[in-house]
């Protein structure tokens, strides 16, 4: 017990500082999106789509379509027309670079 | 370890931490007060963004993690509150605190539990959600009156002892359910509630009678979406009053009574009190707007009122158009956490934060209907605002946006407990 209790302490006080990398702006912005398409864009639902690992085109194209009202939708339409056209190709970009399984931790 | 020795432990090495910060040498402490959608979410993204950089503790006296969204389908009989609820664990090396804080002493950045141990931090965020303005609804002080008239605005025993006396209710009764004026947790949650029940009586009190007393002028979200279905759904059932300021409760006669004096008797009566910040924020001081919301810096959720704590979720004052919801508490976790570990390394916030809102509301057990909208910072009205043109509302009710809410469910309480 007494061994335990003294590692923490010490592990806690003896720990050095390590600066973290800074965010990356894609990553903030597709945080917007994790509450229905899962932490960075892996879901885990059925009926919504997976947006990590999807090619960057393929999700630019999508999100800009949903933008214009191309493409139809219940809810994505109204969602993309919060973003410029510079923020849905920086979200393309991020998700792409996700993989599809727990992409982020 | 003993839980006192591991508390005791986790004080002596935070406070360590906190004290060696100052000269730039140790691990920063982020202390999360409530692990609900906003707590738990800002104490995953701290430790995900800071590359575990940072340690954080989460305190939270529950051990488990109740979804007050989707608990009203627990009202309308297509789900158990067991769908609902999930256990707390420790993931992403957050240390998880089962504990109430008593106290925080800003100055110090130190703050004490109720169990009797002190901990100290770097940075503070506050997520205590809200807590019940009594005092509002005298009838409501009196012995046994809170057993009798509930409230189920927090998902848990409330819910499953509304469902009980629902069920118990005699066909050809009345369930009355009284809403405070706005602002309050969960816009729309009121009269999806209606729906449920309504949903239930038609199935199987098909007599029974619900009778909505809003203090609002009209329904306050998704209202032509709402009353056309109670229209084509639940005809000569759902009864909605406006302008119904509930004044005070007569627990026993089950009575709702208007600032008008008017009186209605029901046989189940919910009533949704008026709500402030969680406790622990009044006490501390965060609630600077009328005492009963938390100011805070919308780029980086610090409260106005004290350097160093973060303020969360339902209990901040909220920006124009920002509902009260588990999605906006998602969001403003994320903002928050970002901040925390920008501010930590010695970088400025993002100056160009991005929120999202959706909340599904379900009008039967399996149609749903929706409210949506984005907010980006204006940095000349130092708030967040509605992106012109974006959001809006489901065309109808359709079991496809049903599907939909139930995949947000599933995403969002990954995304919030890991």
């Amino acid at each position: 017990m007494k061994h335990l209790l003294f590692a923490i302490l010490l592990s806690a006080a003896g720990a050095v500082w390590a600066e973290p990398s800074a965010i990356p702006p894609g990553a903030r912005l597709a945080a917007t999106c994790a509450a229905c398409h899962g932490t960075g864009g892996d879901t885990k639902g059925s009926t919504l789509p997976a947006l990590a690992g999807q090619s960057q085109q393929a999700l630019s194209a999508s999100l800009h379509a949903f933008k214009t009202g191309k493409r139809e939708s219940t809810i994505m339409t109204q969602i993309a027309k919060g973003y410029t056209d510079q923020q849905i190709e920086q979200l393309a970009a991020w998700f792409a670079a996700q993989k599809k399984t727990e992409a982020a931790k | 370890m003993k839980r006192r020795q591991f508390l005791q432990a986790t004080g002596a090495s935070a406070l360590l931490a906190g004290c060696a910060t100052i000269t730039g040498q140790a691990k920063p402490h982020i202390v999360v007060i409530g692990g609900g959608y906003g707590g738990a979410t800002a104490a995953r993204y701290v430790r995900m963004w800071s590359e575990h950089a940072i340690d954080v503790t989460l305190i939270e006296p529950n051990a488990s993690f109740i979804s007050c969204p989707l608990s009203n389908l627990v009202l309308g009989g297509s789900k158990q509150i067991g769908d609902l609820t999930m256990s707390m664990k420790a993931q992403h090396g957050i240390r998880i605190v089962r504990d109430t804080v008593a106290s925080i002493n800003a100055d110090k950045r130190t703050l004490a539990l109720a169990s009797g141990a002190t901990l100290g931090y770097d940075r503070l965020i506050v997520s205590p959600g809200v807590d019940f303005m009594w005092d509002q609804l005298p009838g409501m002080l009196k012995p046994g009156a809170q057993d009798r008239i509930l409230h189920a605005w927090k998902a848990g025993a409330q819910t499953t002892a509304l469902r009980a006396q629902l069920e118990a209710m005699p066909d050809g009764g009345t369930y009355a359910m009284t809403i405070p004026p706005a602002p309050y947790r969960c816009p729309p949650g009121p009269y999806e509630r209606a729906s449920q029940v309504a949903f239930y009586f038609s199935r199987h009190k098909p007599k029974s009678r619900v009778l909505i007393l809003d203090a609002n002028d009209d329904v306050v979200s998704k209202g032509p979406l709402f009353k056309k279905n109670w229209k084509e759904r639940y005809s000569g059932i759902i009864e909605y009053r406006p302008s119904f300021r509930t004044a005070d409760v007569d627990a026993g006669n089950r009575t709702a009574i208007s600032e008008l004096g008017d009186k209605v008797q029901a046989d189940v009566l919910n009533v949704i009190p008026p709500q402030r910040a969680g406790s622990i924020a009044v006490q501390t001081g965060l609630a600077n707007a009328n005492g009963r919301w938390c100011g805070v810096d919308f780029l980086s959720f610090e409260s106005t009122q004290a350097n160093n704590i973060h303020v969360l979720g339902d209990a901040i004052a909220v920006a124009p158009l920002m509902p009260k919801s588990a999605h906006m508490a998602n969001q403003h976790a994320k903002v928050c956490a970002a901040a925390v570990v920008d501010l930590l390394a010695g970088r400025a916030p993002d100056a160009h934060p991005m929120l999202t809102n959706t909340c599904y509301s379900f009008v039967s057990d399996k149609d749903v209907i929706h409210v949506t909208s984005v907010h980006a910072y204006d940095a000349e009205k130092k708030t967040l605002l509605v992106v012109s043109g974006s959001g809006g509302v489901s065309p109808g009710a359709s079991a496809l946006e049903g599907e939909y809410a139930m995949n947000w469910a599933r995403n969002i309480w990954a995304d919030t407990l890991g």
